[in-house]
């Protein structure tokens, strides 16, 4: 008879310790006078950005300041057009499994041929060549910790188009998580969400880049959902950004700074109201903001 | 109407239908359809995922306009097909590279490529049965160098898709994370295209052009219905797409009806009962997934 120790639940967690700690200085991401201009126009330059592993940076800003392009520079899909960039300790490049990506909310085709175990297989090796059917055992057992660590076991046998919204994006965090990343990108995975699904999947997401030691940038143009797990702010506005603590940056002195006139930032009730800035962004939609 | 019940009188001749079997242009034709069948069952569940059917269709018709081009020049009809299905391919790959185009790009080239196909059989002096069979199909006319064609080009397909298989299933069913993830979808999906125009072409031959969906589109929309895994939904498809090419090939032997009819009634035969079965199905896990909750 053998003894598996009851443990496995922090498995996951140990292992990525190791592999952190064999390199304890190098941050996940770090960026170096990066600039990402488009043409004529510059999207930001100067930029120097340290995140640390377990470190969870909330990236704001309006529409067109840059924040998707971030999160593609890091991908390695676009390329810096000065300064560098490293993902815990290499150059960015295409394809880089220390990456972890959760993109925004979309359904699903309901009639897709897919289930929760293919979804979250297919963050592991997807983008490999082949079949895959050597190495399967380990697979999913790989899937199976994932699934595990979002409280989606349920789901894996299940077409993901029946799911609901929440539950995929669950699915989607199984997905990022599977293949042990370093760095976890996330580009508005709360939108089109009810808030308090929003709440379970920051909260979520917080929780298990902090377990396996992973950076989070996280992507938003909502800082509430996201603002009890945040470490700190980037908060870009037409070319300039401002780095901090939420305390930092969300406050009227600094965003008003940034946007070059009056904002008023408040708390109420636990929650930051931005006033003139991107609240007013319904009404007056600021130059190249359509996306 | 009376040839029809003549015809489907000689269905159960089975002695008549294993007398055929014997003949060399029989087997060749079972051949034919068997290396059809294997290709068109892997990749018709991609060409659902991938909502190509249109495409598909549209491809077929431009096979159609090659098959056409090579029977009036006297070159082989089965280089002309795939010829002209791998510039449809290509074509219909530069022109709709954007979603909300694709439907009408398809649809314009698609319309054109009959046409000039119409003229080129009308230009074409042979008075043969062949000018129909291009649209309607008629596999009792594959040679063996056709055969050896087909074959070549069926083995092709599978190892190209057995090579790119998980980053076109990444890519056809969640597209923006498999970008994300460095999977070259732009390049994938024209190369996916001519994997499916040189299926096309090869089913151009044996259902003919107008019917070619019944092998690349139905069996993988009838295995959807009843699977949710991708690797069954595959092997499912290959063994309708089979079902119905061979089954098709061997019930209109002793009655000599066209081989399409069969083929296509096969596989709409199938898709019906999957999506009985599909419904079913769904009403029981939705019905489970109430009790969970509850």
């Amino acid at each position: 008879m053998r003894y598996d120790p009851p443990t496995t639940e922090t498995e996951p967690a140990v292992e990525a310790g190791d592999e952190n700690t064999s390199a304890p200085d190098t941050p996940a991401v770090r960026l170096r006078d990066a600039q990402l201009s488009y043409g004529t126009r510059s999207l930001w330059h100067g930029l120097d950005l340290d995140v640390n592993p377990g470190e969870f940076l909330a990236v704001l800003g309006p529409n067109g300041s840059g924040k998707t392009s971030l999160l593609r520079v890091l991908l390695g899909l676009t390329d810096l057009t000065g300064g560098s960039v490293r993902i815990a300790g290499e150059p960015a490049h295409r394809g880089n499994d220390k990456i972890g990506y959760i993109p925004q909310q979309r359904s699903l085709q309901d009639s897709l041929a897919l289930r929760g175990n293919d979804l979250v297989g297919l963050g592991l090796d997807g983008h490999r060549w082949g079949t895959g059917l050597r190495g399967r055992r380990l697979r999913a057992e790989r899937v199976r910790r994932a699934l595990r660590s979002v409280n989606a076991e349920d789901y894996g046998k299940k077409p993901v188009g029946l799911l609901s919204g929440g539950e995929q994006q669950r699915l989607r965090i199984a997905q990022a998580l599977v293949a042990d990343p370093r760095v976890l990108l996330c580009d508005e995975p709360l939108l089109s969400l009810d808030p308090s699904h929003q709440h379970r999947v920051s909260g979520l997401i917080a929780r298990q880049a902090r377990r396996t030691e992973a950076a989070v940038l996280f992507v938003t143009h909502e800082i509430n959902p996201v603002l009890p797990v945040v470490d700190r702010v980037l908060y870009l506005v037409n070319g300039q950004f401002r780095i901090g603590t939420p305390d930092e940056v969300m406050n009227s002195e600094t965003l008003s700074e940034l946007y070059g006139t009056e904002v008023e930032v408040a708390r109420v009730g636990g929650r930051l109201v931005v006033a003139g800035a991107e609240g007013e962004q319904h009404h007056h939609v600021p130059e190249g903001g359509q996306e | 109407m009376n040839r029809l019940t003549d015809a489907l009188s000689r269905l159960f001749e089975f002695e008549l239908t294993g007398e055929l079997l014997g003949y060399p242009f029989v087997q060749q034709a079972l051949l034919a359809a068997a290396a059809l069948g294997l290709v068109s069952g892997v990749l018709a569940p991609l060409v659902v995922t991938r909502r190509m059917s249109f495409a598909v269709h549209g491809t077929a018709e431009l096979a159609f306009t090659g098959a056409a081009a090579a029977l009036l020049i006297g070159f082989s009809v089965g280089v002309g097909a795939l010829a002209g299905a791998v510039l449809a391919a290509l074509l219909l790959g530069l022109l709709g590279q954007r979603d909300n185009e694709r439907d009408s790009v398809i649809g314009a080239v698609l319309s054109f490529g009959l046409g000039v196909g119409v003229l080129l059989l009308w230009m074409n002096p042979e008075r043969t049965a062949n000018k129909f069979t291009l649209l309607v199909g008629q596999i009792v006319g594959v040679s063996s160098s056709d055969v050896t064609l087909l074959g070549g080009a069926a083995l092709l397909v599978l190892v190209v898709t057995t090579v790119l298989y998980r980053p076109l299933l990444f890519a056809s069913v969640d597209p923006h994370v498999a970008a994300a993830r460095g999977v070259p979808t732009r390049v994938l999906t024209p190369v996916f295209s001519l994997l499916v125009g040189t299926a096309t072409a090869l089913g151009v031959h044996v259902v003919g052009a107008l019917l070619v969906m019944a092998l690349m589109v139905t069996p993988g929309a009838a295995a959807i219905r009843v699977t949710s895994s991708p690797a069954r939904a595959t092997l499912l498809s290959v063994v309708f797409a089979e079902a119905a090419a061979i089954g098709g090939i061997l019930l209109s032997l002793a009655p000599g009806v066209p081989v399409s009819a069969f083929v296509t009634a096969i596989s709409f035969g199938i898709y019906l009962v999957c999506r009985l079965v599909g419904r079913m199905r769904i009403s029981r896990s939705a019905r489970s997934a109430t009790a969970a909750t509850a």
